[in-house]
Formats: structure tokens, C-alpha cells, sequence
């Protein structure tokens, strides 16, 4: 157990172990693991010129597939307005489809495509900052942005979103939206205002609360109720939020760990209080659902899911050229008025606040000034305070940490 | 040339086993014994130890799961068998309706079906919520997220697969021996026990395969209708694979489950009788 960390003895093993093999006869099979992709291979620090390499040859072909998550760009009917604007003004036809439920199965499928370094069927993907982006980026997987290329980016983006501590100068991702992980009630069962995490432990609400099923949100959760900061936790600290997650379990309180099925079951009443992603509560609430979210004391989860091209895209430039367009504040600000999350373009608020002047019907204009207003997509100063990211872990402090807490929302 | 026929004609069907179930299956008993992780890669070392590990960790789940196809399959059975008797015995001019409406639920997905169980039993929902209000049912039951919701989702999804079987067998029984029974004074339960149910088992040692293999490494049913504590070793399987990328642990899990279930099936059939597996599941 303790060698298998040591890669010196991994790397002594393996050269004789594998010579073996093919002794043995096996080698066809070998081979065709090869291709599997199961021999993965870490990425070679990228070079100087890495951009100038990757981009020289590259031309613009007038066709783009883009690949995102459901619900996730706006939507008239069966058309996309701002993906018809990209295209009557850059002359490139887009191919959206929603293929992403799950950044962990949706690397699962595409990751053997990579690993042989062919073209999964997307020029461009949305994926959170995590365990399978810093994966993909350690693997060498995403292409090197030419920042030359992303003026409305440089010009438009908040200074917050820039520079982020998974992708150093946003040198392989910039973000489409960003979101918060808090805590969602409802108060028709719930008394009184929520203000604290605490309330996820309350026994008053034993087998009504649910907690996420990704390792990394109830991880940092519970590391906001024991006051550590994600950011600057080790193992102790892990082993202590942990602990304080089995206690919660072992006591029946929560109902299940649930992926996104969380919002129906808020809204069904199986949950009464739960952690919840700010952009479902904000369109559940403005679907009529009588449901609050909040950004607990103790703080709260920032997230970003990022724009990337999976090397071997065919069309990189188009997908290049969508990345800055979005960023122009007009078409950033037709996306949040749909999306509802936090947008990476403050600018989009004034025009956002304009939209809702101009706007014929009522509940046009109110529901406009409600995306203006509402703290889940513009946050405030003491909001932002207390939101912490996910920490990036190196490959052997990620199989330490899902060691930890996959057994508790997978027990 | 007509000596080559009979090969000739399983050529296609043999070929399609031996690259797609075959070679996948080399392919995996290699990976369970790699170690390493998917960003330095993994590398065939021999380590057994992966499958001593992973069994050590996950033996809950294991148990659990054969607990729950156990469960699953004997309550199918007690379901299963007078609907099948029923169809065959007085099933009359209509059998084959009865049959299509027994196999009609596989016209709706499975994920989608097991999903209709979130609404019709939601803790305030259209069955729960008007006994609760009754004073029926105490405020805090609940019926989802238990073991009793993934067990009754397992029944209800593989129990066409057990009816079948059962009714293939029950229908090849001969109205006359059971009269002949009758003539020679057995009593209506006698004839049954020592006539007809004898005469069906290997309809129901087919269901029974047909339903505890896929019921015990079912996850579909534990994710949806399951709590924290109804996690199967089916799930365990596809987080190691999708979630951890951890082939090797997947690997091994799936070699484990399948040497157990194998192992299982042939002590069944022994315990059965002298039945011969190969020849009872052809039937």
C-alpha cells in the first residue's frame, strides 16, 4: 500500500513487469490496452511557444460543435437567439447539443477519445473546475487559448474570474458561467429564517435534509461548519470534515446524496432543507415555487464551469471565436437573463436593468428587474467574502480524499 | 462442403462473441490486476492484492446486494407464479393479450419507469400524502430512500422475466395428467404439489436465473429509489469506473461479483437436484 505511492518502485516495476507480459504471450492484449487509453501519460510542461505551435496552422471553417449541459444557454422555442446572432455575424454554423449531465461521467466517455487523441465530436465544452478539469488538464487534453484572440474577454470579464487557481492565466479555459453552492429550504416546513449550516445538522429535520453526492461539496461544507478554509486544508482537516459528515449520516438525518435530482425532491417536499446550486433555486422561484436559497454564515461554494477546446478539435478557431463572442455584454447579458447564474460579465447588470425598461409585458419587466436585483446572480461584497472554492488536489491527495469521503455518500 | 455448414452458419454469431464478449473480458482480467492511476497511467504489475482490497473495502455492499437479489427474486417468485398459472390454466382464448400486457412495460424505459416510482411515491405525494392527512401514516414515514422502495423497484422491473418462464412451463403441462391425478383420488393441493409444481421447476429455475443475475448487479434501482444505506455494488462498480477512473478496483469488483454469481448458480442448481444448469436455462 504504502509503495504503491513511491513511483520510483512503480517505475523500477514496471519496465520488467511488462517485458513479462510480452514474454508471456499476451502482448496483443497489451497493445490493445495501449489504445484503450489505460496507459494514461501526464503532460509534458507545455512549451514556450505551445500557442504560436498549435494555432500557426489553423484556419476557420465556418462550423462549430458545441457541447454543454441542459438548460444552459438561451433558449426561444426550438432556436438559440444568441447562438443565431453569433452565426448571422461570424458566418459559422453551430452545432449545439447537451450532452453533459455529469463532469465525472462525461470525462468517463470522452477521456479514451483524448487519450488516442481523436476528436470526441465537440469543438468546444463546458466543464466545472474539479477533479476531472485538473485531470484533463494535467493529461495534456485541452488546447492552449490564444489569448490574442480574446479581446472581449481581456476588455470584459470580471477581474474575480480571471486567473484562476486551477488554470494559471486562463491559459486552457475561461468561464461561461460561475455558481454558488448554499443551502435551499422550504418554508412551508421549515420555521423561520435560515441563516446557518448548522441547520443541516439539526435533528429536527432528520430524514429531510439532503447533502450532494460529489466528494468535494459535502467535503467543503462540512469544513465551513468547523471553520477551515478549503483552500488551506490538509488531511487533518479532511479526516476532521469527515468525521463530522458520518456523525450526520450515522444519525439518519440526511435523506440521500443526491446529483441534480435535488430540486425535485425539494419541491416534492421528500427534502425540506438541502445544499442546492443558486441558478435551479432562482428558476424554481421564478416558476412561482415557494423555496429560499442562502449563502449559509459560514460560507458557501463558488464554482465556475468553463469553456475549453478538447485537443483534436476540428474547428478550434471557430470554437475560439464563440469563447470571446459571448463575452461581448450584449449577447453575455441575453445568456444570464435566461441561465441565471452568476455571469463573468458585470457589465451585462445596466443592460440587464434596460432589457427590463423596455420590456412590453409585466412579468416580463418584473421578472428582468428580479435577474437585476437577485444576490444569486449578482452577489454582493459580503456574499462574495464568504465564498470559498473547491481545493485543487494533486493526483495522490485526490485517492486520500475520495478514499475519505466516498464512503460516506456512497456507503 | 455440407460438412462446413454447421460452421459455416455459427461463424457470424461466434465471431461477434469472441470480439465483443471475449476479448473485453481478457482486456478486463488484465486491467484488475494493473496498478497505478489514470494520469501516470497503469501498469500491469500482477497485483492480486487489488482484488483482496477492493473486498475488504466493499464487502457490505456485496452482501447487501445478494441480500437484495435474494429478496427480489423470492418475492418474484410468490408474485410471479399464480399470474403464470393463471394465463396458463385460464388464460382461455385470450392467452397471448395477457402475455403482450405482462411484457407491455418494456415499451417504457426502464430508467423512466423506476423514475414514475419518485412521483407516485413522494413523501406528500398522490398515495402518501391523503394517508398522512388521514392520520393514517405517521407524519415522518417514508417510503423512498428504504430498503423496502430499492427491493420493490427490483420486483416490479425484472418480474416479466420470471412470469415467462413460468408460464412456458406451465403451459407445456398436459390438462390430462392433472385429471389423471384427480381419477387416482389426489386432492386439488395434492395434484398440484406433487403433479404441476414438479413439472414447472425448470420454468422457475430459469426465472430464477433470469432475475437474481440481473437484480443483484442492478444500480439503476439503488441510485433512484435508494438511500445513503442501500448502496449496491453495481453503483460501488460504476463510480470506480466513471467517478475515480479507477479501472483496476472496477476491474476486479466485476470479476469478484461474477465468479460469485456463478459460484452461486451452480450450488442452486445442485441444491435443485440433478438438473443440469446448460440444459435448464435452455429450455
Amino acid at each position: 500500500m504504502d509503495l504503491r505511492n513511491d513511483p520510483a518502485f512503480l517505475r523500477g516495476m514496471t519496465h520488467s513487469r511488462r517485458d513479462a507480459l510480452r514474454l508471456a504471450g499476451l502482448a496483443a492484449a497489451g497493445l490493445t490496452l495501449g489504445a484503450c487509453g489505460v496507459q494514461g501519460k501526464k503532460a509534458a510542461p507545455p512549451e514556450k511557444d505551445a500557442v504560436a505551435d498549435y494555432w500557426a496552422s489553423k484556419k476557420q471553417n465556418g462550423a462549430l460543435r458545441f457541447a454543454n449541459w441542459p438548460l444552459y444557454i438561451d433558449k426561444d422555442g426550438k432556436d438559440y437567439p444568441s447562438l443565431e446572432r453569433f452565426t448571422k455575424d461570424t458566418g459559422i454554423a453551430v452545432t449545439y447539443q447537451e450532452p453533459i449531465q455529469d463532469n465525472s461521467t462525461w470525462f468517463g466517455k470522452i477521456q479514451p477519445l483524448l487519450a488516442a487523441n481523436q476528436d470526441i465530436g465537440h469543438d468546444l465544452m463546458v466543464m466545472t473546475n474539479g477533479i476531472q478539469l485538473s485531470r484533463a488538464l494535467a493529461l495534456g487534453y485541452l488546447v492552449p487559448l490564444d489569448h490574442a484572440k480574446l479581446p472581449n474577454f481581456a476588455a470584459n470579464a470580471a477581474e474575480k474570474v480571471k486567473n484562476p487557481v486551477w488554470d494559471a492565466n486562463n491559459a486552457h479555459t475561461i468561464p461561461w458561467t460561475v455558481g454558488v453552492t448554499g443551502v435551499a429550504y422550504n418554508p412551508e416546513y421549515v420555521d423561520g429564517d435560515i441563516t446557518s449550516l448548522q441547520e443541516l445538522w439539526n435533528p429536527k429535520y432528520k430524514g429531510k435534509i439532503g447533502m450532494m453526492l460529489d466528494t468535494q461539496e459535502v467535503a467543503n461544507f462540512a469544513m465551513f461548519l468547523l471553520g477551515i478554509d478549503p483552500d488551506r486544508s490538509g488531511r487533518s482537516d479532511w479526516e476532521k470534515a469527515a468525521a463530522k459528515l458520518r456523525e450526520q449520516r450515522d444519525a439518519g438525518l440526511v435523506r440521500k446524496y443526491y446529483e441534480n435530482d435535488y430540486v425535485d425532491a425539494l419541491v416534492r417536499g421528500d427534502v425540506w432543507i438541502t445544499m442546492a446550486w443558486s441558478g435551479d433555486i432562482f428558476q424554481q422561484v421564478a416558476e412561482g415555487k415557494n423555496l429560499k436559497f442562502v449563502v449559509p454564515d459560514e460560507g458557501g461554494t463558488i464554482w465556475t464551469d468553463n469553456m475549453c477546446i478538447p485537443k483534436g478539435a476540428r474547428n478550434p478557431v471557430d470554437a475560439l471565436t464563440l469563447m470571446d463572442y459571448v463575452y461581448r455584454p450584449e449577447i453575455a447579458s441575453m445568456l444570464v437573463e435566461y441561465i441565471n447564474y452568476i455571469t463573468p460579465v458585470p457589465a451585462t447588470r445596466d443592460l440587464v436593468v434596460a432589457h427590463a425598461a423596455k420590456a412590453k409585458k409585466a412579468e416580463d419587466r418584473k421578472f428582468l428587474e428580479g435577474v437585476a436585483e437577485s444576490p444569486l446572480i449578482y452577489p454582493s461584497e459580503a456574499d462574495q467574502a464568504r465564498l470559498r472554492s473547491y481545493k485543487t488536489l494533486s493526483s495522490a491527495e485526490e485517492k486520500f480524499f475520495e478514499d475519505l469521503f466516498q464512503p460516506i455518500t456512497q456507503g | 462442403m455440407r460438412r462446413l455448414t454447421p460452421y459455416l452458419l455459427i461463424l457470424p454469431g461466434g465471431l461477434w462473441l469472441a470480439v465483443f464478449l471475449v476479448v473485453p473480458m481478457v482486456f478486463m482480467a488484465s486491467v484488475s490486476t494493473q496498478e497505478g492511476d489514470v494520469v501516470n497511467g497503469f501498469a500491469q504489475t500482477f497485483a492480486f492484492s487489488n482484488y483482496t482490497d477492493a473486498l475488504a473495502r466493499y464487502q457490505t455492499q456485496f452482501l447487501r446486494s445478494a441480500g437484495y437479489g435474494l429478496a427480489g427474486t423470492v418475492l418474484a417468485v410468490l408474485l410471479a407464479y399464480p399470474v403464470a398459472y393463471w394465463i396458463a390454466f385460464r388464460g382461455g382464448a385470450r392467452k397471448s393479450t395477457y402475455l403482450l400486457l405482462v411484457l407491455l412495460p418494456f415499451f417504457v424505459s426502464f430508467v423512466l419507469r423506476t423514475v414514475s416510482w419518485k412521483f407516485l411515491l413522494a413523501d406528500d405525494g398522490m398515495l402518501l400524502g391523503p394517508l398522512k392527512s388521514a392520520g393514517l401514516l405517521a407524519a415522518d414515514f417514508h417510503v423512498l430512500q428504504t430498503t423496502t422502495a430499492v427491493i420493490g423497484g427490483l420486483v416490479y422491473n425484472y418480474l416479466p422475466f420470471m412470469i415467462l418462464p413460468i408460464y412456458v412451463s406451465l403451459e407445456r403441462v398436459d390438462p390430462s395428467v392433472v385429471e389423471a391425478a384427480r381419477d387416482l383420488y389426489a386432492s386439488r393441493a395434492g395434484a398440484f404439489t406433487r403433479v404441476v409444481l414438479p413439472l414447472s421447476l425448470p420454468g422457475i429455475f430459469a426465472g430464477v436465473l433470469m432475475t437474481f443475475v440481473p437484480m443483484t448487479s442492478d444500480y439503476v434501482n439503488a441510485a433512484i429509489l435508494g438511500g445513503p444505506a442501500n448502496t449496491m455494488i453495481g453503483n460501488i462498480i460504476q463510480t470506480e469506473y466513471l467517478v475515480n477512473n479507477d479501472y483496476p478496483v472496477g476491474a476486479a469488483l466485476s470479476f469478484t461479483l461474477m465468479a460469485v454469481m456463478l459460484a452461486g448458480i451452480f450450488a442452486y442448481a445442485r441444491v435443485l437436484g440433478t438438473e443440469n444448469v446448460l440444459e435448464a436455462a435452455a429450455r
